[in-house]
């Protein structure tokens, strides 16, 4: 029997085991919504703007093992999808994003909403199509889904013009999908994860670096197998947090421009380095040459093979899936009993509980101003370390990673690599959508708030009970610090004026807002928020904190991983540099 | 470094742009492309002349070979490979000009393809090389236009590149 183009695509996201379209109408797509109309297997969430759609699709799946899907019309839909779309191409989160597109002939023609879709999208997908032909709708889609899904993730867009929603076609949908230009690899080489192997066996000061590809790879049973076999310590990216709980003794904290100073420290001073689908980015290693200016040998884990030796040059490239890679090491290391020289890694510990031993997160407590740091370990014990956190980007988002020890990967969802504030909330929906019975919080600032705060209104309408924290510092204090720093106080433009009345704003969607701006009122209102009786609202919060706060530590650009700015009671200690072979004796 | 890299990619609409945008998006250099399909309608085989260090070199190939469309890249450099460009140059030939022009593209192994009363278009095929020193060889005044071809390469013998 012969459906239409816009039944083909239902059917073939039903037989992809969809359950959630996160979309918005408009007039290229409207058949696609009448089949969608007339259907039951799986829900349509309606936004209140493309981006949003694209951000829930993309939470739902950082926060799932599942392909996100948003539809948005041609045109405007389609360009307000491109922010999203960006954000999940530099995160490498799957993704399937299907935009309307005007009809076959009038493509070219300057035609009502029309916008080379493809073209726009290209740099910042991982594939996309154009499909013109009907008969390769069912086809496309199944490849769109394997592309999204292997190797290192990401988003792929799938332009479908109107004529082909509304022309008649049989259905197939394909079993299987083989792509003759297109084969992602898994193993690694068993050469390589030997070398890797020996590397460790001779190191002394070993250190395993792991990033989102842990995540995105579901290999966080195997990375802390590995590490807790090797006894050796642990740092994680931005992206890989969670993939090593995060309140272990072997974990030495985030790492990076805002990382602690012993994950810093370790990390310009290992002789060995495993990174763990990491990539070397420039807020996490800074400036390659002072990295690479104390000798270490470098073991470098990753699916994609363009992320290797692209910003430092590594001595044991393993091309692979980390899951497969890891557990292939492990089994090597069982098989042979081969370890970390075991004296030379006691000294290593010595020198790390020296660095740590400054606690570098340390800040100091007000009962006058609620500090920021404050709101979210509280929210941090009231939760138990167990609710998903989205976050948006600034201050706010530095201190929900540096403060909330995640537990579990998929558990933090942020946008690393874009920066898109206006993240949170829509993830934050697509993320209590993934997973009905998880606490849901997102840690906002009142400028990121308001880039994406008309997806209250998505939230009343789908009853994502999600709880906003918003760290309301009446600056966009990310900018604000910088300025601060750099820029000589001038704070141009980064004051937040006229805000409005947030938790007028909150309750006029039909949710619960409450202010605070007692540090003593943080705990009993977090509680409250958190309380059975409020189980099933979204709640606002809106945190008056203390506005000059800054995130330390803090790697200032062209700075080394050993040279940051350390916070106010670090700053006049004596502490002692690096030294190779230095005697430790009985100090720890 | 100069490099002169093998591309066999899907004969697909928007393949090529993907190539193009990719150095573009990440600013490596182009020196000169050629494409077209090859004897299996399916592929096109596409060459590219760039240039820069080893470690770009390398990244562009492993980003080429990310496309989903690229199903194989070979940097012929890495073994011996032969190159060549065509181009077709039209000069002013009068008098006893005429006369020269005729014995600088025989030198050169070209072919005169059209005369007119006041011009020669010459086609001429080699190395960029052998190309850029016909230009240098003749009167620089005399060239009224020039259509280069860019570098096509393949690997000397057994050397392959084939699905
Ligand atoms: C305000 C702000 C401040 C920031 N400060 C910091 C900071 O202090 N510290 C920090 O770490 N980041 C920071 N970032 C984030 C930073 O910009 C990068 O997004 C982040 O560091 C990248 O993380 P990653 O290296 O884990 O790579 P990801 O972007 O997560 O990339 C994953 C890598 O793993 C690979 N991969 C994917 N799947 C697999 C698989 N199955 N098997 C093998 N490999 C796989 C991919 O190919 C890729 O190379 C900050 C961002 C913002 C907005
Ligand atoms: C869409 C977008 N525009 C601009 C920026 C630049 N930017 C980074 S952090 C920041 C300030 C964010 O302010 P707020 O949400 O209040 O968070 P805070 O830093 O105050 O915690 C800005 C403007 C960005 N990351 N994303
Ligand atoms: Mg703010």
């Amino acid at each position: 029997m012969q459906i239409s183009g816009a039944e083909i695509l239902v059917r073939s996201l039903q037989e992809e085991g969809v359950e959630f379209v996160f979309g918005y109408p408009g007039g290229a797509v409207l058949e696609i919504y009448d089949a969608i109309f007339r259907q039951q297997q799986f829900k349509h969430v309606l936004v209140r703007h493309e981006q949003a759609a694209v951000h829930a699709a993309d939470a739902y799946s950082r926060s799932s093992n599942k392909v996100g899907v948003a539809l948005v019309t041609s045109g405007p839909g389609a360009t307000n999808a491109v922010t999203g779309i960006a954000t999940a191409y530099m995160d490498s989160i799957p993704m399937v994003v299907i935009s309307g597109q005007v009809s076959t002939p009038a493509i070219g023609m300057d035609a009502f909403q029309e916008v080379d879709m493809v073209g726009i999208t290209r740099p910042c997908v991982k594939h996309n199509f154009l499909v013109k032909d009907i008969n390769e709708l069912a086809a496309t889609i199944k490849k769109a889904f394997y592309i999204a899904a292997s190797g290192r993730p990401g988003p792929v867009v799938v332009d479908i013009p109107k004529d082909v929603t509304q022309r008649l076609a049989e259905f197939h949908y394909p079993e299987s999908v083989s792509i003759r230009s297109y084969v992602p690899v898994t193993r690694g080489h068993p050469g390589q994860i030997k070398k890797a192997v020996n590397l460790l066996a001779e190191a002394k000061r070993p250190y395993i670096y792991v990033g989102g590809g842990a995540v995105q790879g579901n290999a966080s049973a195997e990375v802390t197998e590995l590490v807790k076999m090797l006894g050796v310590p642990c740092t994680n990216t931005l992206m890989g947090l969670g993939a090593y709980p995060g309140q272990d003794q072997q974990f030495l904290g985030m790492l990076g421009m805002h990382g602690t100073y012993e994950a810093n420290m370790a990390m310009q001073y290992c002789d060995v380095l495993i990174a763990v689908g990491a990539r070397f980015d420039d807020r996490v290693i800074s400036v390659p040459s002072h990295f690479l200016s104390q000798p270490k040998k470098i073991v470098h884990i990753d699916v994609d093979p363009s992320s290797i030796a692209k910003r430092v040059k590594v001595d044991v490239p393993i091309v692979g899936d980390v899951k497969h890679v890891l557990r292939d090491m492990i089994d090597l290391l069982k098989q042979t009993g081969q370890q970390v020289p075991q004296q030379h890694l006691a000294n290593w510990w010595k020198q790390i509980e020296e660095w740590r031993s400054y606690n570098s997160l340390l800040y100091t407590p007000s009962t006058e101003f609620i500090k920021p740091q404050y709101v979210v370990q509280k929210l941090y014990e009231i939760t138990g370390g167990d609710a998903i956190i989205t976050s948006d980007v600034g201050q706010h988002q530095m201190w929900a990673a540096q403060y909330y020890p995640f537990k579990r990967p998929k558990q933090w969802l942020n946008s690393g690599g874009l920066g898109t504030m206006g993240f949170g909330l829509p993830a934050a929906i697509g993320a209590q959508l993934a997973n009905p019975d998880a606490q849901v919080a997102c840690i906002t600032g009142e400028g990121s708030i308001q880039m994406n705060i008309q997806e209250l209104s998505t939230a009343k309408q789908y009853h994502t009970p999600v709880k906003v924290i918003a760290l309301n510092n009446r600056y966009l204090g990310m900018v604000r610090q910088w300025q601060e720093f750099f820029y000589g106080t001038r704070y141009s433009e980064s004051y937040m004026d006229a805000l409005p009345d947030f938790v007028k704003i909150a309750e006029a969607y039909g949710h619960v807002g409450i202010k605070v701006e007692n540090p003593a009122d943080v705990e009993p209102v977090l509680r409250e928020a958190f309380s059975p009786a409020l189980k099933e609202r979204l709640v606002f919060l809106d945190f008056r904190t203390d506005q000059s706060e800054n995130v330390f530590p803090m790697i200032q650009n062209g700075k080394g991983l050993d040279q940051m700015d350390l916070p106010p009671h670090m700053r006049d200690l004596q502490i002692a540099p690096f030294e190779n072979n230095r005697d430790y004796g009985n100090m720890c | 470094m100069r490099h002169i890299l093998s591309i066999l990619l899907e004969n697909e609409a928007g393949a090529l742009s993907r190539v193009v945008g990719l150095f573009s998006a990440r600013a490596y250099n182009i020196d000169s492309l050629t494409v077209s399909t090859t004897e299996d309608p399916t592929l096109s085989r596409m060459t590219i002349v760039t240039h820069g260090s080893d470690e770009v070199i390398e990244q562009i190939t492993k980003q080429l070979n990310k496309l989903i469309e690229v199903v194989k890249v070979i940097d012929l450099n890495e073994s011996d490979h032969i190159e060549r460009e065509m181009m077709l140059i039209k000069v002013r030939a009068t008098g006893k000009d005429r006369e020269e022009m005729k014995r600088m593209a025989d030198i050169f192994r070209g072919r005169i393809i059209d005369v007119t009363e006041k011009t020669y278009t010459i086609e001429l095929t080699g190395t960029s090389e052998k190309l850029n020193a016909f230009i240098e060889a003749i009167d620089r005044s005399v060239i009224l236009e020039t259509v280069r071809t860019g570098a096509s390469g393949i690997g000397r013998g057994e050397r392959i590149l084939k699905i």
